[in-house]
């Protein structure tokens, strides 16, 4: 009688002892731990400057059908601007479309016969763009950067056909000023960066909660623990603490890359971050503990692990907005945990947004964690695989 | 040989018995391929954008009524002065403010130009390029048909040809990209897990004592994953084509032999992972942070590799992925053949060969 009313501090202490194997377990662990801490980092710095979308110096191929002064003075618009680059010449039109197929160019310029003539003639003439369209999103731009081009030519038509009367009178010009607010200067890492630490941080947890428990069961250790008067909502707090820890503390150095080495500015409250990162910790640490007591291999958890991150990511508006999206799509993006923490880490990092202003994704990150972590204790029955 | 064929036998049921992991490795490439297909894009089709029209004049009006005309335009309504553009902003309702100054079409006709301010979200930079061009085209546009119908010369236009894929339609781009993904996913990956899994639980000893020479039971472990790949690359293929009509241009033969020697790459991959540690974790880590990851960003799957900056472009080089999507998307959209990607077929079967030689060195450290 008298130790129960001493020990009420004794679940505590429970949880003190499973967090202190986990943490012996995953500091002994060798091979792992440089994983844990090296990889993600190199990741961050690597992949953070390759996710960009970026158009810098088309190589293209001419053929020039005309060869004419005026001819020549359009080729050498393209080629003085930067946008372009030359890589060959051809007067066949298969060794066009060759230049396509060996990856030579993504553009062919193709000048016809008589240009000079016609333009001279009627201020009128056309010139082909072969774009290699594999990819829509570059075609798009090397589309844009050829029009840019081509107006700029329109615009000084006067000068380089002086003889020709009426061209003074080309076109009207309306000047389009653009701005981008929040990144003025439009630099893609500002943007990529605070998504691409989410992915890291849900990688890390994920996969690492997600192998707990059914490493356990296929080393034979959860029987002794099943035996132990651990209970369950205790077992499953101890395990997920080291991971917490562990997550935020590979948050706040990506936190720190992102600042010194990316310059991506902050111009939310870190504490604010600190929150929603803990709340969305416990929503990925919740589901990996969930597959882990579900599965019968490490194998298998992780596969499953693996599967639901590829979809989540895919779906989050990390890598492609979630404006392109379908209705349907973009509606089922709501139930996507990612999707709510890269929309509430791009706010709070690049426009400052307040609690306020996240409040309805917060909402929906914390009814998850409470739904996972539900499950994941429910899930735990203390019977060996 | 009788022996080996029960061992791979075995190694069958072994994946086959375990319905989740069975159920992901044929479902997981037709999920992802309907939502690169059906969901997606990395084009926009949407812009919400909002008009500050400080003129109200014939030019704006016109102008207002081509950019929503196009289809790309929806209207988030007029705005009516400068403040509220900010406060659009910042309730994430819109992507784009299109501003045209006071007197437009005045000074458009008295001094041959007028100014007009594309705002658009710049936290995104890539929808805010986009969105500037596609209006930048729209305003051009519409210069032209005005100068046309006044009989004025309009100088050279440029006509576009998208050639390969006229549409522009992104599940082009992602199909090779996904089936690279997927190859290196169930190659790689499982395979080097499947096998450190032996030696975690000891069972590696218990096969290397038996009759089985050590190479019949790594290309015995193998065997399996390697048809499971096959059969991936086979439905990938087929559902693209029929269901989003991604052509193969090419020859099927060519790109079906050439997926075969980039399997056997990413096995020969997760061999040497699996020659390397012992543990399944370690493994898993590897092969995620080393493999999937780059094949995803580096290998040109989302983001172009000629956009990256050169460090990393030099690094792209190593990532077997960005070799075989030089291939399949050469054979699929552009038909190209052998002639062409002999080169790319090379460094596959160069690093096939490498990472083969590798891990039989390492084993056989091990097994002295």
């Amino acid at each position: 009688m008298k130790n129960d009313r001493k020990d009420y501090l004794l679940p505590l202490r429970v949880i003190g002892h499973i967090l202190r194997k986990e943490f012996l377990q995953i500091f002994r662990n060798r091979g792992m731990l440089p994983l844990i801490i090296v990889m993600p980092f190199i990741q961050l710095v690597i992949l953070s400057n390759a996710a960009t979308f970026d158009v810098a110096e088309v190589p293209f191929h001419l053929q020039d059908f005309d060869r004419s002064a005026l001819s020549e003075q359009l080729v050498k618009r393209f080629t003085s601007t930067g946008y372009f680059r030359m890589t060959g010449e051809s007067f066949r039109q298969q060794s066009g479309i060759d230049a396509l197929v060996g990856r030579k160019a993504d553009m062919v310029l193709v000048i016809p016969r008589d240009f000079e003539k016609e333009m001279s003639g009627n201020g009128y003439g056309r010139v082909q763009l072969l774009i290699n369209a594999e990819d829509g999103f570059t075609a798009g731009v090397v589309r844009a950067y050829a029009n840019d081009i081509v107006a700029g030519f329109n615009r000084d038509l006067p000068l380089l056909l002086p003889h020709m009367t009426g061209l003074s009178a080309v076109m009207p010009v309306i000047d389009i000023r653009s701005s981008g607010w929040y990144n003025p200067e439009l630099r893609y890492s500002e943007y990529m960066v605070p998504g691409i630490l989410v992915v890291l941080v849900t990688i890390i947890g994920l996969f690492l909660s997600a192998m707990n428990v059914v490493r356990e069961k296929e080393i034979g250790t959860i029987d002794q623990i099943n035996v132990t008067p651990i209970k369950r909502w205790q077992f499953i707090t101890g395990k997920l603490l080291p991971f917490l820890a562990i997550s935020l503390g590979e948050l706040t150095i990506g936190l720190l890359i992102a600042r010194l080495a990316f310059h991506v500015p902050m111009l939310g409250s870190y504490g604010l971050l600190y929150i929603v990162a803990t709340i969305y910790m416990l929503v990925v640490l919740g589901m990996g503990l969930l597959i882990s007591t579900m599965t019968d291999t490490q194998q298998q958890a992780m596969f499953v692990a693996w599967f639901f991150t590829v979809i989540f990511i895919l779906m989050s508006g990390l890598f492609t907005p979630i404006e392109s999206m379908p209705h349907w799509a973009q509606n089922l993006t709501q139930m996507n945990p990612i999707r709510h923490f890269v929309d509430i880490i791009r706010r709070i990092m690049l426009k400052g947004s307040e609690i306020q202003d996240i409040l309805a994704p917060l909402a929906i990150l914390a009814a998850q964690a409470l739904l996972m972590l539900t499950l994941a204790v429910v899930r735990y029955r203390k019977v060996s695989a | 040989m009788k022996r080996f064929i029960g061992f791979v036998r075995k190694e069958f049921f072994h994946i086959m018995r375990d319905r989740r992991t069975a159920a992901i490795l044929f479902g997981m490439p037709i999920l992802q391929l309907l939502l690169f297909g059906f969901a997606i894009r990395n084009e926009i089709s949407e812009v919400r954008t909002g008009i500050l029209d400080l003129s109200h004049d014939v030019v704006t009006k016109e102008l207002t009524d081509k950019i929503f005309s196009s289809g790309t335009f929806v209207a988030t309504g007029a705005l009516n002065s400068g403040k509220e553009i900010g406060k659009a902003f910042a309730s994430g309702k819109i992507n784009e403010v299109v501003v045209f100054e006071p007197g437009f079409a005045g000074k458009l006709q008295r001094d041959g130009s007028a100014q007009m301010q594309v705002i658009t979200d710049g936290s995104d930079p890539n929808v805010s390029r986009i969105v500037t061009g596609y209006t930048g085209s729209v305003v051009r546009e519409y210069l032209l048909e005005k100068a046309a119908s006044s009989g004025q010369p309009t100088g050279v236009e440029a006509v576009p040809l998208m050639m390969f894929n006229p549409a522009l339609k992104s599940v082009y781009l992602f199909v090779p990209g996904l089936m690279a993904m997927i190859l290196m996913l169930v190659s790689a990956l499982m395979t080097s897990i499947s096998i450190t899994r032996e030696k975690e639980t000891g069972t590696m000893e218990l096969l290397l004592v038996s009759s089985l020479k050590p190479v019949q039971i790594i290309v015995g472990k193998v065997v399996p994953y390697l048809l499971l790949s096959f059969v991936n690359v086979l439905t990938v293929v087929s559902l693209a084509f029929f269901v989003f009509g991604v052509p193969c241009r090419g020859s099927l033969t060519l790109l079906l032999a050439e997926s075969l020697l980039f399997i056997m790459t990413a096995l020969s991959l997760g061999i040497f992972i699996s020659s390397v540690t012992n543990s399944q974790q370690v493994a898993m880590m590897i092969s995620l942070a080393g493999l999937l990851m780059p094949t995803v960003l580096l290998s040109g799957f989302i983001f172009p590799v000629a956009s990256m900056p050169l460090p990393l472009q030099a690094i792209s080089n190593i990532i077997p992925a960005r070799w075989y999507l030089v291939i399949v998307r050469g054979i699929m959209l552009k038909g190209a053949g052998i002639a062409v990607l002999w080169k790319e077929t090379l460094v596959l079967i160069f690093m096939s060969l490498l990472f083969m030689t590798a891990s039989v060195r390492k084993f056989s450290e091990r097994l002295q």
